[in-house]
Formats: C-alpha cells, structure tokens, sequence
C-alpha cells in the first residue's frame, strides 16, 4: 500500500519548500507552524494494464459485455478526453491509446465498419495532428485521422443535434454523430474528481447553447467544490442532461484512473517531500530552480512542456455511467484524498506551469487566475482549506502574456472586460454573448486553435466561489499591473504577501501551503488548526 | 520687429531632413531676425499684434523637411510662421476694426482675401479651402498666413490680415482657448464634412491637438455611438478619454480593439502587417503620418470612409485594402463654410463661427502649454515635436514677450 498524504508542521528545522511559480519553481521557507500538505505517494499501477482494459470490456458494470453491444451495420462513434487530460501530458503509450485499441480490436472482431474516433474538445482548442498522434498512437492516427478521427466542432450547426430538455429547463444539444449512433462509447482519463461521469458527453460533446446552463456563475457559486461531485450544481446539471442522453444514445463508459507519478525521473524531486531529497534532488532543485529563473520564459516553458509524466493506470471501469464513475472515483480518491483538520486563515499555493488549458502553450493572467482560484482552492471536499473571508496566496509571475494563437479572446477578456469590470455576474450579463457569438472567435475555434469565444468567461466564472469567499488574493511575483487588472494584489516575497495578509486576516494568521502538483484533494474536517506563529 | 523667419533652401531642407530646421548654424531654415514689419497689402488690411501663436504639427513637418514638396509649391519665401494666431488689432485702415480688440485669424488666403475678382470658381461656391487662387494671385503664393512673404505670421511681434479673416474673440474665452480655435476648426470641419451615423462606430487614430479636438468635436457635433480612440502616450489616452472617446488604446492594441469594439475579424499573413476585415465606418486620421494612415485603411470597414485630417506628405502605403473595400477616402482641410450642420448646428455658417462657439463650451485652453518667448524658440519647437511624450498638447509662443 502506499503511503498517505500528510501535512507536515514546519518547524525551525525543516528545510526550504518546493514551491511553483509558472515556468520555474522556487525554494521557499514558511513561518514556522505552517501546514504543509503533501500528496499521497503515488500508488502501484496495473500491471497488466492492456489486460485490465480489456477485462473492464468484458466484464462491465451495469452492462451487457462490450463485444454484445457490437456488430456489423451499427454505427459506432467513440469520444475520447482532449488534450486537457492528463496534465502534464503522459509518456507513450497513453491510457486513451491502450482502451481505444482494446476497443477497436473488438468492434473489428464484430465486423463494424463504420466507426469514427471524436476527440471531445467540447469549447476547447482543437488539438494538432501531432498531439492527436501522441495521445492515440500511429496505429490508430494511420487508420482513421482525419475523416474518421477529428476533433468535435461545437459551432458546426449542422453537426449538432439538440436532445431534448431537462426538468430543469436545460437544453441538452450535442454531437449528432454521437447522438445518433448505435452505441456510444466514451474513453476518459479521470485525472481528478472533477472528470468523468455524466460530464464527459455532456459537456465534452456539447455545445454552448448547452453549456451555458451549468457553465455560469449562478452554478459554479453552488459548486461546493468541483471535486465533490455530490455537492456540485456543475455536476448535477450535467447528471441531469446525461439521463436525459442516454434515454436516446446507449452510452458505454470507459473511466480510467491514474497514480500520480507526475514527474519523470530526472524531475523526481518534483514528486518527493524536501525532507526526504537525496543529495542529488538538493542538487537538481537547485539548478533547475536558478536554470528557470534566469533563462528567457518562452525557453523555461519550452523545458517544462517537453515533460511527460510516467503516470501508471490504477484502474479502469466500464459499462453504465453512473456505476463506472463512482468506482472510478472511489480509486482517484484512494490514490488522491488526503485528510486534513480544520480551516486556515491563509491558503498558499504554488501555480504550476501548466493547467487544463495551456498544454504546449502559455498560461497568461486569466488562466492563472483560474488555477488559484478554480482549482486549488476547489481541491477539497467538506469545507474550503481556507475560512470565510481568509487569504489566498498564490506564486506566480502573472506576466501580460497571451498565445496569440490559442487565446485570442483572452487577449480582449482582458483587456475589455476586466478593464471595466472583475464583477462575474456583470461580466456574464453584459459581455458573455457577445464574444460566444464573435464571428471572429467562431472561426479561429473551428478553423485554427483557439478555444472557443466564450472559454474565458468559464476560467473567470471558475472562481466565483472562491471570489465570493476570500477575503483578498496576493499573488507572490506578480506582475503589479496584472495583479491590479485581475483584482489581486502583488507581493515580493512571501513575507510581504502574509504581510499584507494579516490587513485581512489579523496578526499571526494560521497558514497551509498545498505541496502540488502532484495533485491531491483534501477531505477537510472542522476544528484541529490552531493559530500558526504564536 | 522680432520674428521667427523661414527660409527654405536646398542645403537647408537636406540639414533639416537629417537634424531638423531648429539647429541652428549656416543651412538653419529657421532662425529669429529683426525685419521690418510686413506692409498692409491694400484696403481692408489690418495690423495686427499676435498674444499667443500655436506651433502645429504642420509647421513641424516644414520646419523638419518632412512636408510634401506639393506644399512647398504654395508657399513663398522667406515666410514667417504661425497660422494658429489670436492678436490684438493695433491698426486697421479703414478703421472697420477698433484698435486693441481681441481677435483670432481665419488663416486661408482664398480670393476675397487675395482681392481677385471674380473669385475662383472653389471660392464662389463657398468653399475658400480650395481657392485656386493660392499660387500667387493677388498676394504672394501661401495656402494661408504663416505661409505667405506679404502676410507674415504669428510667430512675429506683428502681421497683417485681412478683414475678412478676422473674428472676434467673446469675454469668455482667454488667450490660451483662442489660440486653439482654429485647430478647433479643422477638427469640426473635418467632422461636419463626414458625419457619423447615431449607429456608427467611428476611429480617431492619433491624439495629438487635432486628434483630441476631433474627439471632442465628434462629441459636440456627431454624437455617434462609439468612439474609438488610438493614442501613443498615457497623458493622451486620458485626455481622449476626458474629451469624450469611449475607448482608447495604444496604437500597438488598435487592430485588436477596433476589432473587439466592430466585431470585426483580424487577418494576420506571414508577409503582411495584420489587418481587419470590417472594422470602423469612419476613420480620423490625425496623425499625418504614413503609419497612421495605413492603419486607417486597414481598419476601416468595406464602404467606409477614410478622413485625412492630420496633413500627409509623401508615404508609401498599400493602397490595396483601400481598392479592395471601396473605401472613400477624402482630405479634410481647414475650414470654410459649413452647409451640412450637425448636432446643434445650423447651417450654413462659417467653420470659425462655429469653433468660436464651441470652445466656449469646451475650454480647450487647458490643453495649451505655458506659451514660450519667441526667444526661447529651439526648445519651445523641441518641446512641440515631443509633447506627447511630455504629457504637452499645444505648445504656443508669445510673441509679445512674457507676461503678454
């Protein structure tokens, strides 16, 4: 077994902490009394992972064996996760090549021939043939890209079909391809608790006319977190829709789950708590730490966007959605829960160089802001890490920095929405549909590689619960400007950033820094954290 | 008299291309010389004492050899500058104007300044700004005073005018906002010769004095539903902002506002500058520069109108978007007799009258700078040429010595 996650009390001797700062990282020391949570250590994979996968086919939950679903006249559409997942981007083969593979075999085994491979990008950048390669394998590139394997286009009328509508008045409108197939299989990687289940096709084949009935501030302030399934409105409008789905497609469900070897050896440091760094993972830190600091960002990004993680499969489900997902995150949970009592007056978290939304690309301000704010401040289960009113504390440079390529309507988000106003609920209600429905916008989301006009709004709408909850925000890093344009404030040195954290939260506040990536959720219960420095 | 006195020469104009017309030394275009004062051509000619003489952008360029040759044509040498004058009248023949009254001077030297009868065919239809007349009838060739030997200009303790290119100044309005007048006037003209549409989205690109007047001149006149608004330094996109520009960006964000503000769509080729496909209705280019212009035709939307306000001179532009979106694009120069009118203006009326008005209301005085002595003359240019970046707007001199 391996062995848990922890939070480790830093004390007068504990040596300096791993923290990210976007494209470097940087060795930190807290006040002594700071939480530190660490990951668990990453559990032992599969070891017969093709013969898992292929088992989870025969043997499925709630469902008649996949080779029974199968045979020749159907149609057959296949949706696989988008570049999105996993995050970093992990060494061949990947988990979506081995289930789609073992899928292929056995739909070729029951003479089907009309089959075509989407990749479920829902309002997200079309992925490169290169990438497309990486994640599915030549076999399967050779044989079906691009006629037979694309990448799904939300704004294509005429590849849209709309469902029906929920008892919650939610249009459910996705691919007619997948909507109109014999069987609809779906191959997720669930790298956190947020993916899988009704979501996946929901939301992953879905267009903005149905988006928007989750994707919006109303919604994602009653996701409490993103993490808990049970208690998030995101995930249950997307339940609702996915019911109302599969009483019109048979969806079969392939979720697979991950351990979180995240960094290849050479970055193994990365993985590991300081205090138990080998001399050479001193070493290593160091020069990666200063190596980072000191090159140009676009070359330190280009560094760390050649890492593959070594992850390793712990599990695949299939069959029915809803049985498939709850096993599958009762195995996410076993590698990725780790307990923790009590909230704390300051959160503190390093953001990492890559996020969902900026694979093999830039993480610019608006992103940045949904990392801290969307996603580790959502990494719990129970109750926020942070209180009521606490501070945020996040270490980044948050450079005015956009790919011009991938993130075009960012660029003016920034610049003319955040300009005028941080307020998510104007920002939805006066500028929202006028970029989903930019002409421009349109055709660089599905002719070039931009996401989808409306994306940013989403990443800013991501952190509305944190926003409605923090007290105030202080980026260590931070460009001053940025800051100032997202509503955060900037800090030199973590020193200042408590500091000026104690204006919110009073002196000697009670601090827990999240040691991630590698990615965790904390189950949080009430009471048990003390006031840090006495 | 002291005056600021022009001579354009060959030797001169290559120094000033290289160094600018101010250095001083041998080839120096420009220098401050003790001459007589300039003679009253004729009856109805009055002498006049300039309070404050603008230093425009146009006078830079001929200063610093960056003015079309065209515009050398229509000048005569040696001039002295300063067509952006408010004066005191000291003598008037005829005695049509007390002496002592505060005046401004509508510079154009059309045909009823000039004496030609009958007037040019551009004059007799009321459009002096176009007076064929220019190249030497009547007076010495000059498109305007501060361009013409028999007229002189502001920047000189005295020069003539004309009767008729006189306009008194009201009590409300002080020095500093009469001098600004007549780029008030070419602003207005420029807009009530092109008026939006209450629908249209428009772009100033350039917020120099005439870019930040023809903002202020949209907003008094036109009124249209947005006005986009391009400034190079931070003191000017706050002044656009204040004058009445709804949105204001740095020239290097122009093509992703305006297209932001259209819902246009931005072109970027490997071999070619990014552009829009669509894009503003109408487009003010202030800036006079080859830049400014190419932007205005890239970002102004097919059957829209391009407005040359700030004064070009030679430039190499692709003209292509222009041909391929059937652009108009026209000139706007000086100011005349407005017969179209606009938002509270009714037609026809002089360009002059109307700007006379209008800075009552606007006060552009703030925007002028402590006027310079004539002596101070290199810096005071120095500073015209940079104001921009020095948070200046309208650099004046006071030909009348400090304190006047």
């Amino acid at each position: 077994m391996n062995r848990p996650g922890t939070v480790v009390e830093v004390g007068r001797s504990t040596p300096p902490i791993l923290v990210h700062n976007g494209d470097s990282v940087v060795l930190q020391r807290f006040p002594v009394g700071t939480r530190v949570v660490y990951a668990p250590d990453p559990q032992t994979g599969l070891r017969d992972p093709d013969g898992a996968i292929r088992r989870a086919l025969l043997n499925p939950l709630d469902s008649e064996p996949l080779p029974a679903l199968l045979h020749a006249g159907m149609r057959l559409t296949i949706a696989v996760d988008d570049i999105s997942l996993p995050l970093p981007p992990m060494r061949w083969p990947d988990t979506r090549a081995r289930v789609l593979e073992a899928v292929l075999d056995l739909a070729a085994d029951a003479g089907v021939e009309d089959v075509e491979i989407i990749i479920a990008t829902s309002l997200h950048r079309r992925m490169t043939a290169a990438e497309v390669l990486h994640a599915l394998g030549r076999r399967v590139f050779d044989a079906f890209w691009p006629d037979r394997l694309y990448n799904f286009d939300a704004e294509d009328p005429s590849a849209l079909v709309e469902i029906g509508t929920t008892d919650h008045g939610e249009v459910v409108e996705i691919s007619r391809r997948a909507a109109t197939s014999d069987l609809l299989v779906y191959v997720n990687i669930n790298l956190v608790a947020m993916d899988g289940g009704h979501k996946s096709v929901a939301v992953g084949l879905g267009s903005y006319r149905s988006l928007r009935h989750h994707h919006n501030v109303h919604t994602l302030r009653h996701t409490r977190s993103l993490m808990d399934p049970p208690r998030s409105a995101l995930h249950s409008s997307c339940s609702r829709m996915g019911r109302l789905l599969e009483e019109h497609v048979k969806v079969f469900k392939i979720e697979t789950t991950l351990n979180n070897d995240t960094f290849p050896a050479v970055l193994g440091f990365l993985n590991r708590r300081e205090a138990e760094w080998t001399a050479k993972d001193r070493a290593m830190a160091k020069v990666v730490a200063q190596a980072t600091a000191t090159m140009p960002p676009a070359q330190a990004r280009a560094v760390f966007h050649r890492t593959r993680a070594p992850y390793a499969l712990t599990g695949v489900f299939a069959g029915a959605t809803e049985p498939v997902h709850t096993r599958a995150l009762e195995s996410l949970y076993s590698q990725q829960v780790v307990p923790v009592r009590g909230q704390s007056d300051v959160l503190s978290v390093g953001i990492p160089y890559v996020g969902p939304y900026n694979v093999n690309s830039i993480m610019n301000p608006v992103l940045v802001s949904c990392m801290g704010l969307g996603y580790f401040f959502n990494m719990y289960r129970g109750m926020p890490l942070v209180r009521q009113g606490g501070v945020l504390i996040m270490t980044h440079p948050c450079r005015e920095e956009f790919h011009p390529v991938h993130h075009p309507s960012y660029i003016d988000f920034y610049e003319q929405v955040l300009s005028e106003t941080r307020d998510p609920e104007r920002i939805e209600v006066e500028y929202e549909e006028r970029f989903a429905s930019d002409a421009w916008y349109r055709q660089l989301y599905r002719r070039s590689h931009a996401y989808h006009g409306v994306h940013p709004f989403y990443m800013w709408y991501w952190g509305a619960h944190a926003l409605e909850h923090l007290g105030d925000v202080v980026v260590v890093g931070g460009d001053r400007n940025v800051c100032h344009r997202l509503g955060f404030r900037s800090a030199s040195t973590l020193d200042d950033a408590l500091e000026m954290a104690t204006q919110t939260v009073g002196p000697n506040p009670s601090v827990t820094h999240l040691h991630c990536p590698p990615l965790f959720v904390c189950d949080v219960e009430p009471g048990g954290f003390e006031t840090g420095v006495p | 008299m002291r005056a600021l006195e022009c001579t354009p020469t060959l030797p001169g104009y290559a120094l000033a291309r290289v160094a600018g017309g101010t250095r001083g030394g041998p080839f120096t275009m420009l220098r401050l010389a003790h001459r007589p004062p300039p003679e009253l051509p004729g009856e109805g000619w009055v002498r006049l004492r300039p309070t404050l003489a603008g230093i425009c952008g146009s006078d830079l360029s001929a200063l610093h050899g960056h003015a079309s040759p065209y515009l050398g044509a229509l000048a005569s040498s040696p001039f002295v500058p300063g067509h952006e004058v408010v004066a005191t009248v000291a003598a008037s023949g005829d005695g049509r104007w007390r002496t002592g009254t505060r005046v401004v001077v509508e510079p154009l030297l059309s045909c009823t300044v000039r004496g030609v009868v009958p007037p040019c065919p551009r004059c007799a239809a009321g459009e002096p700004q176009g007076c064929e007349s220019v190249a030497g009838d009547g007076l010495a060739a000059g498109l305007q005073s501060g361009y013409c030997s028999d007229t002189g200009g502001g920047w000189a303790g005295e020069m003539v005018a004309h009767h008729s290119q006189l306009h008194e100044v009201p009590a409300a309005l002080d020095d500093r906002d009469a001098v600004m007048v007549e780029p008030l006037a070419c602003a207005l003209h420029a807009v009530l010769r092109n008026q939006p549409g209450g629908d249209a989205r428009v772009l100033v690109i350039g917020a120099g004095t005439l870019g930040l007047l023809t903002i202020a001149a949209l907003r008094q006149a036109a009124r249209p539903r947005r006005v986009i608004a391009v400034a190079k330094h931070d003191g000017q996109r706050r002044l656009a902002g204040r004058l009445g520009a709804d949105v204001v960006c740095a020239p290097d964000a122009m093509l992703r506002t305006v297209r932001f503000e259209t819902g246009a769509r931005l072109v970027e080729g490997r071999t070619v500058a990014p552009f829009l496909l669509g894009g503003a209705d109408l487009t003010f280019e202030c800036s006079g520069t080859a830049a400014g212009l190419q932007s205005a035709i890239g970002s102004t939307r097919a059957g829209g109108t391009v407005v040359m306000v700030g004064m070009p001179g030679r430039a190499a532009i692709d003209l292509a978007p222009a041909w391929h979106r059937e652009l108009n694009v026209r000139g706007a120069y000086g100011y005349g007799i407005e017969t179209s009118g606009g938002v509270d203006v009714e037609p026809p009326r002089r360009t002059f009258a109307i700007a006379l008005e209008a800075a009552v209301a606007l006060r552009p005085g703030r925007l002028v700078d402590e006027p310079q002595p004539l002596e101070e003359y290199q810096r005071a240019l120095a500073r015209a040429a940079s104001a921009g970046s020095r948070g200046v707007v309208k650099v004046a001199f006071a030909p009348q010595g400090e304190g006047a």
